[in-house]
């Protein structure tokens, strides 16, 4: 089993860590003490363990941690600004677009991929673009919300 | 006096919220502590087998094992190798026998998880097959396998147990319900309704699979889990390491999704068993597959006749009901009396009879599940209502009106009078969904249920008045993601007359915090949050005492103010009457407890209300459906954050809709052809229907705090019925089926008249 060295910013700290070549990208950032990236489903559709790899989202549980060689990583843990939140976090709390909160890592860190690319999105392609996130508890209408508010947000501040 | 409500009735922020939001919450799978060892569990390759011999020399040579544990060495250590919170008969790892392919079989424990998930591959069972029984009504059979020739021994207490008469065979629980002369009634009748309805096995899908952290510190056990119940996790592993309650500790952090499926032991045993026998921490996590084959919710047969006068009122229901409860007890006993209670609907019925069996079969045990046992029924009954209204030619909601039971009148006898307007709230509803619809290819289907809630009253509660006037609140009910942290903090901060900001909460860890029953059937808002009120009163007695002895005036002159008292002109704070009494620093505690007295002496404590509806569309070349509107109405009596009782209709909703959409786990021989969530199909963001509304009833008419009651399954105990009256409407044929696939209402479609004109 081989191990090598890897180089990447996380988070946009760079960072130098000896992986094994199985390893995956979950289990790296998790190893890293950020554990706000979550597993479930194990199989690339719920969207739990999301972060962006080179500005993409990427699900980290089916993506190797050699894959993030050289390579930008941003997880839940890089969005607020020390104590101020990133406009999504806001908005989720003020939408109450989370319940057991163990898929908003996930469904914050796809839709700011969303947003980076699309500041104005409409609702449907909210929905659309956030297919690939499972909540099993909150029926999806206030994450919507909130991510419209969060765009709304962002573009005024700019 | 207390002014006004300022806090209660406030959509508050989450008291979680940042933790959430920014990736620190802390769930049990992310806890590690060091020295910590790793478990993964072998698993059962046959659904029903004597075990022969477990092979685990290769297994236990393989690198950084330290060891693998079966059942059999939980017997040599004289541990009681079996859970159970109604029956003991749940294995902890299978033992002589193995009742349903998946089943725990051993756990291999080792330095890392790989190393032990390896090594898992190398323990080898020899197994002698044994007959197999999957479905239910087979199971029933004379010449059925039986799969537990000896019952295990009854533990559960009168809040769960409904007794073993007439347990033969396969039988795990019996419930009837029933009065009137049900026979001269059908004789009587100007219509009898009749059918078979069907409602499937389904996964819950909590995203956070059940895992625990288990460690023994001096003697004491200490658990880590994904929880939902700690004290009854405790109360099983207390018997199963014949340790006294007081020394063993549950704790659940925040919980990554419950909806029931996290009630009751799952994985404890096994990982406790694991730092038994390693002396180390162990740590189990498991996959979602494996979740998958931990629990699920019961399918159900239901034959039910209704008959019906020609004015539309109900003479009389009989219903017929066959569960299929899997491999062992678990909470199938409640499951069962609750689908026996709850299938008829809250009508007036003068005859009724209802007999629920569930079944013992080979496969995955059931227990909880949001609504339990709610939407199995409420498909029969419900429908039912929509089809006498077809045949009758009643307006389908003017049918429920003319029978549907009233305020405070009862809905069984002798138990709790209805405590909500269902008329009203129909009324509403109807109104809301714009009923009966004008768009030409579109359907509407609504429908109501009044849940006897499950949930034994016995709560308790403490709070802590510190010397700066905060309080800190320890509750034993756990955070699932329904609110419980903020609504209880609301509580506290309206009965405290103290900021928001200044209450903090420790919850579901029964080392440190007061004893709950359960969190579960919607229970803490109404019976902890009385607790709650409970345990403020009685701090602020304590204060007032207090401030009797150091201002030497007699406590009945001493009157309550927002955040602390007032005496002879003088203004205190909490913090200054504490400071005073004991010269420096200090404390008050102040506890509550709520018990089956009072206004909780009669059950059910609370009916939990189901109201709601949706309007669909049919893609008339592939049957899938399309939901327009999404409509609910929340009578929660009063609403003490309107967010969050918006939250729970809204998730109980799209759950209740993806069982009736989508949702079924498939057994294709004896093993589940579809543990994962690329087969078992979830609701995702296009599944959001077009528009979505949520109403709220507020009538004070609860018997918790300010005239609260529960909310978290009722807005989707009724969605499978309105699915399937909305689809009957559309096409002349009401489905007894869910869930609505695509190929089953293209089905439906071919079958009807109307169905192939619309085409």
């Amino acid at each position: 089993m081989g191990r090598r060295e890897i180089q990447l910013q996380l988070n946009g700290g760079d960072r130098r860590v000896e992986v094994e070549d199985q390893m995956l990208l979950i289990e790296l950032v998790r190893s890293l003490g950020l554990v706000g990236t979550k597993l479930s489903c194990d199989t690339q559709v719920c969207g739990a363990c999301t972060v962006l790899l080179d500005g993409r989202p990427v699900s980290s549980c089916t993506t190797l941690a050699i894959e993030a060689d050289g390579k930008p990583v941003e997880t839940i843990e890089g969005l607020a600004d020390g104590a101020k939140l990133h406009p999504l976090q806001e908005a989720f709390i003020e939408r109450f677009a989370f319940q057991c909160g163990y898929c908003t890592p996930g469904m914050i860190v796809s839709a700011k991929a969303l947003l980076d690319e699309k500041p104005a999105p409409d609702a449907a392609e909210v929905r659309h673009w956030m297919e690939g996130n499972i909540c099993r508890c909150t029926g999806y209408q206030t994450i919507v919300d909130a991510i419209l508010d969060a765009a709304d947000e962002m573009r005024s501040a700019r | 006096v207390i002014e006004e409500r300022k806090v209660a009735g406030t959509s508050a922020r989450r008291v979680d919220g940042i933790a959430k939001v920014t990736g620190a919450a802390r769930y049990t799978v992310d806890l590690s502590v060091p020295g910590m060892a790793h478990a993964i569990v072998v698993r059962s390759t046959r659904a029903h087998a004597r075990i022969a011999k477990i092979d685990r020399a290769a297994a236990a040579a393989s690198p950084g094992v330290l060891r693998v544990v079966t059942g059999d060495d939980l017997l040599a250590a004289g541990l009681t190798p079996y859970y159970g919170h109604v029956v003991l008969d749940h294995p902890v790892l299978a033992i002589e026998r193995v009742r349903f392919h998946g089943e725990p079989v051993a756990l291999v424990v080792a330095e890392t998880r790989r190393e032990a998930a390896e090594a898992a591959e190398l323990v080898d069972v020899t197994y002698e097959e044994l007959p197999a029984v999957i479905d239910a009504d087979d199971a029933l059979e004379p010449d059925a396998p039986i799969l537990h020739e000896q019952r295990g021994e009854r533990v559960g207490d009168e809040g769960m147990d409904q007794g073993e008469g007439g347990l033969v065979g396969n039988v795990c629980a019996i419930a009837t319900v029933g009065w009137g002369n049900v026979e001269e009634a059908f004789k009587g009748a100007h219509l009898v309704v009749e059918g078979e309805y069907r409602y499937p096995k389904l996964y819950g899908y909590a995203m956070e699979p059940y895992n625990a952290l288990a460690f023994f510190d001096q003697g004491d056990l200490v658990v880590f889990s994904s929880a939902q119940h700690v004290y009854m996790v405790r109360r099983d592993l207390a018997r199963m390491f014949h340790l006294p309650l007081a020394r063993v500790r549950v704790s659940a952090p925040y919980v990554g999704g419950g909806y029931g499926t996290k009630s009751y032991t799952k994985v404890e045993g096994m990982t406790a068993a694991a730092a038994h026998f390693t002396g180390r921490p162990v740590k189990l996590d498991l996959s979602v597959e494996e979740a998958v084959l931990t629990t699920r919710s019961a399918s159900a047969r239901i034959r039910a006749r209704s008959a019906f006068a020609a004015d539309g009122r109900l003479l009389a229901r009989d219903f017929e009901i066959v569960m299929n409860s899997g491999a062992y007890t678990d909470n199938t006993p409640l499951v069962n009396s609750k689908t026996a209670n709850r299938c008829f609907g809250p009508y007036r019925i003068p005859a009724l009879r209802v007999v629920a069996r569930s079944v013992f079969t080979n496969t995955v045990p059931s227990s909880s599940l949001r609504g339990f046992g709610a939407p199995q029924g409420n498909i029969a009954g419900e429908l039912q209502m929509d089809e006498a209204a077809a045949k009758l030619g009643i307006d389908p909601v003017e049918l429920r009106l003319r029978n549907l039971v009233g305020p405070g009148e009862e809905l069984m006898p002798g138990k709790r009078p209805l405590d909500a307007d269902l008329r009203d709230d129909l009324r509403c509803l109807a109104s809301a969904l714009e009923w009966p619809g004008a768009t030409v290819g579109r359907s509407i289907g609504l429908g109501v249920s009044a849940s006897d809630a499950g949930a034994y009253p016995t709560s308790t509660a403490a709070i802590r008045i510190h010397s700066d006037t905060s309080i800190t609140l320890f509750t034993g009910s756990t955070e699932l993601g329904q609110g419980s942290r903020t609504v209880l903090s609301q509580i506290v901060a309206e009965e405290m007359g103290v900021p928001l900001e200044r209450v903090s909460v420790v919850n579901g860890d029964t080392g440190v915090v007061t004893y709950e029953r359960t969190t579960g059937a919607s229970r803490t808002t109404t019976i902890t949050g009385r607790a709650v009120q409970e345990a403020c009163r009685d701090a602020r007695r304590r204060v007032r005492d207090l401030a009797a002895q150091t201002l030497e005036i007699p406590a009945a002159e001493i009157e309550d103010t927002a955040g602390g008292i007032s005496a002879r002109g003088r203004e205190l704070s909490y913090g200054e009457v504490i400071e005073q009494w004991f010269g420096a620093g200090g404390e008050v505690l102040g506890h509550g407890a709520v018990r089956r007295a009072e206004g909780f002496a009669k059950m059910p404590p609370f009916y939990e209300i189901g109201c709601s509806g949706l309007e669909l569309e049919v893609d008339r070349e592939t049957g899938q459906i399309h939901v327009t509107k999404l409509t609910t109405i929340g009578d929660v009596g009063f609403a003490i954050n309107p967010a969050l009782v918006h939250g729970q209709d809204a998730g109980a909703a799209m759950m209740g809709l993806g069982a009736s959409l989508h949702e079924e786990l498939i057994y294709d021989g004896e093993q589940l052809a579809n543990p994962n969530v690329v087969d078992y199909r979830v609701p995702r963001f296009s599944d959001l229907p077009d528009e979505v509304i949520h109403l709220l009833a507020e009538r004070r008419d609860g018997s918790g705090p300010y005239g609260a009651k529960g909310a978290g399954e009722g807005a989707g105990n009724t969605i499978g019925g309105s699915v399937a009256s909305a689809l009957g409407r559309l096409f002349g044929v009401f489905p007894h089926e869910l869930p609505a696939t695509p190929e089953r209402v293209w089905r439906l479609m071919n079958e009807s008249e109307k169905g192939r004109r619309a085409r």
